[in-house]
């Protein structure tokens, strides 16, 4: 039987493809009206979902069939939750791309409207993957983001992002065989792909492996887990700012949703914790290299993309201190996606902004940009802060409940990392900031008056990032987890986060943020920056990354088998 | 040996011939096509894995067959946007290597 609220899972998808459908015939004039519509009506749609979640599960069959002949939308809190972020990032993306993608009278263009569409898109396919609970209909939801989000890296139709745009499809398509592979032999192992059924049928042995190995990998190469970041720069650099926001906050979360969905409601009895270290050495890997080659980056737009492969490291964290133990985990990995959706959407759109307003975004160049643009700078420390995990945000709360759960199940070595890998964080932000604030002989030169309604976008979408952090009051996470925000225990962390970051931004940076360019100490920290550039550069390959799939699958049936 | 198995068998060597045009062609419509290679061999495993679990008068299991008419159309759409933007690429820069290119630094 469908649940009484179960309509609305259907309507979370429906409504922005038959917007999308409206924006197609109503044509480039009115696109954005329609994609500004849909926005707010799916914010509704998703407020609903949350608050019929908080009484029971919500499902709905169609055409009232039962799986396993018949195919379940299912929402849980946590599939709820990422509707209702996805709504509000649409929403703020909506605001700030409300003029760069306006259709003037004289014209019409094909780049805003097909910007509007593919919004429409990203936001009913991302829907889908929340509420799919079928692993046929997942594949569909994942090409479909994938068929979204390409689009929107060329959507200037100059020969380097359209190189940029088809590397990502193929090696995105690499990955989507390998998890169709795998779900034809979940088909042929268990006769049903509805995911609860799967759950009570799968049993460790070579099949189960086999298959769990193949869906993640194929997972991760469309995620971009280092070592398969291989598109993920160009692609992210090269969009236009709102469409970066689009790529590099809402479309990565999909298939890290579903690794997710995999790993604790799919295979829980495939699953093991040994495998699981394997996803957090990967995350620790991408945190450590995406935040080194994003500090040696000249352009902003460039480091802001680097620091995604990071920040994507951070949220493969939650797997060994979840996967097989529970717990308040996963309520963890949601705020981060949730904190990370928000604030690297302000952090894309302030790069996006000051790229508009300067003519460049070489970072050297940046000195007393925040006298000229101070709405955008503030908006990109919010949103640095907030990624740094610094009191009260939701990246702060999400580290609290790692921290815990690292404690309870003796992990001590993750503890290292989550506090390490908020020093990267701050060494990024030490560096960009230091820069805007620092007086120069030439300042940056305001060419252009950029849009208020977008700096105000930027700056909310970070703020509610930063206020995520309010979530610890929820009955639902336990008791006395924040004590005394200001107590000292609690403010050395970030102060030593903090003093971390400078030294390494003064070290790694090509130009530090205060003097002391030619410093001698600075040598060997610029040599191992030079070294990860270079390691970097192997890795994303075509060859190599190819060849570093076929040996994830291996490693991780492996792994899943020891 | 069933025909399914035989099938099954064909499905791995096309796999495996894919995967390695995936990895070893530098070309981007080798790549392409390798891509549909390995598609039809997954395709082809499916219609194996239906054979073999068909009901009583049924020559095939019709859940698996409805998913692989989805995955065709799936693999299709994939292609022709793959191939569209081949197709745009070497219109606009002239050649169509998919060589690192990121966004040009103009100063040091």
């Amino acid at each position: 039987m469908s649940t009484s609220s179960g309509l609305l899972l259907v309507a979370s998808v429906l409504v922005p493809f038959v917007g999308m459908m409206v924006a197609l015939v109503l044509g480039g004039r009115h696109a954005r009206l329609v994609a500004a519509t849909v926005a707010v009506a799916e914010l509704g749609t998703a407020l609903t979902t949350v608050h019929a979640v908080m009484q029971a599960p919500q499902r709905y069959l169609l055409g009232g069939w039962v799986p396993p002949l018949g195919v379940a939308l299912r929402a849980d809190a946590l599939s709820a939750g990422m509707m209702l972020v996805v709504a509000v990032v649409i929403v703020g993306i909506v605001l700030y791309a409300w003029r760069d993608f306006a259709t003037p009278d004289a014209e019409e263009r094909r780049a805003p409207l097909m910007f509007w569409l593919l919004l429409l898109a990203v936001s009913g396919s991302l829907n889908l993957i929340f509420v799919s609970g079928d692993l046929f209909t997942l594949y569909v939801g994942l090409e479909l983001l994938t068929f979204a989000g390409v689009p929107l890296v060329c959507l200037d139709g100059k020969g380097d992002t359209l190189r940029a745009a088809l590397r990502y499809l193929l090696f995105a398509l690499v990955g989507s065989l390998l998890y169709l592979l795998g779900a034809v032999l979940a088909y042929g192992a268990f006769g049903t792909l509805d995911i609860p059924l799967v759950a009570t049928a799968a049993e460790p042995g070579l099949l189960g492996w086999t298959i769990l190995a193949l869906m993640t990998v194929g997972l991760l190469a469309k995620t971009a887990l280092f070592p398969l970041h291989i598109w993920l720069p160009p692609a992210h650099a090269g969009a236009p700012p709102a469409a970066s926001a689009v790529l590099s906050a809402l479309v990565v979360k999909g298939s890290w949703f579903l690794v997710v969905r995999l790993w604790f409601d799919t295979f829980p009895g495939v699953a093991t914790v040994d495998a699981a270290q394997l996803l957090g050495g990967l995350g620790t890997a991408a945190i450590i290299v995406g935040s080194v080659v994003a500090l040696c980056q000249k352009r902003l737009k460039l480091l802001v993309a680097y620091s995604t492969i990071a920040q994507i490291g951070y949220l493969f964290l939650m797997f060994p201190l979840g996967v097989g133990f529970g717990g308040d985990v996963l309520t963890a990995g949601f705020l981060q996606a949730a904190a990370h959706a928000t604030a690297k959407a302000g952090m894309f759109m302030a790069a996006g902004l000051i790229y508009a307003g300067f003519g460049h975004d070489r970072i050297a160049e940046l000195g007393g940009a925040a006298k000229a643009l101070p709405v955008t700078v503030l908006a990109f420390g919010v949103a640095g802060l907030a990624l740094m995990g610094v009191v009260p945000s939701g990246a702060y709360v999400a580290k609290k409940l790692m921290l815990n759960a690292a404690d309870a199940h003796a992990q001590w070595w993750w503890t290292w990392v989550l506090q390490g890998g908020a020093v990267f964080t701050a060494g990024y932000v030490v560096l960009v900031l230091g820069t805007a604030l620092r007086r120069t002989e030439t300042s940056a030169v305001l060419i252009r008056p950029v849009s208020r309604l977008a700096e105000f976008a930027a700056l909310g979408l970070a703020l509610a990032s930063l206020v995520l952090g309010l979530a610890a009051l929820s009955p639902t996470l336990p008791a006395g987890l924040v004590k005394n925000p200001l107590a000292l225990s609690e403010l050395l962390p970030t102060f030593l986060v903090v003093a971390g970051g400078v030294v390494l931004a003064m070290g790694l940076a090509r130009r530090p943020p205060f003097g002391a360019a030619g410093a001698a100490w600075r040598k060997p920290l610029r040599a191992l920056g030079s070294g990860f550039e270079a390691a970097d550069s192997m890795l994303r390959r075509w060859h190599v990354a190819a060849l570093s799939i076929l040996a994830l699958t291996a490693a991780f049936g492996g792994m899943l088998g020891a | 040996m069933t025909d399914a198995t035989l099938y099954a068998l064909a499905a791995c060597a096309l796999i495996g011939l894919g995967v390695f045009g995936l990895i070893a062609s530098a070309d981007p419509l080798r790549k392409i096509l390798a891509f549909n290679i390995v598609g039809t061999g997954v395709f082809l495993l499916a219609g194996a894995i239906a054979r073999r679990g068909a009901g009583a008068g049924f020559e095939a299991d019709p859940v698996l067959m409805a998913l692989l008419i989805t995955g065709i159309v799936v693999a299709f759409s994939a292609t022709a946007l793959a191939v569209a933007l081949l197709v745009r690429l070497s219109v606009v820069a002239g050649d169509v290597s998919l060589a690192e290119v990121l966004p040009a630094d103009d100063d040091e």
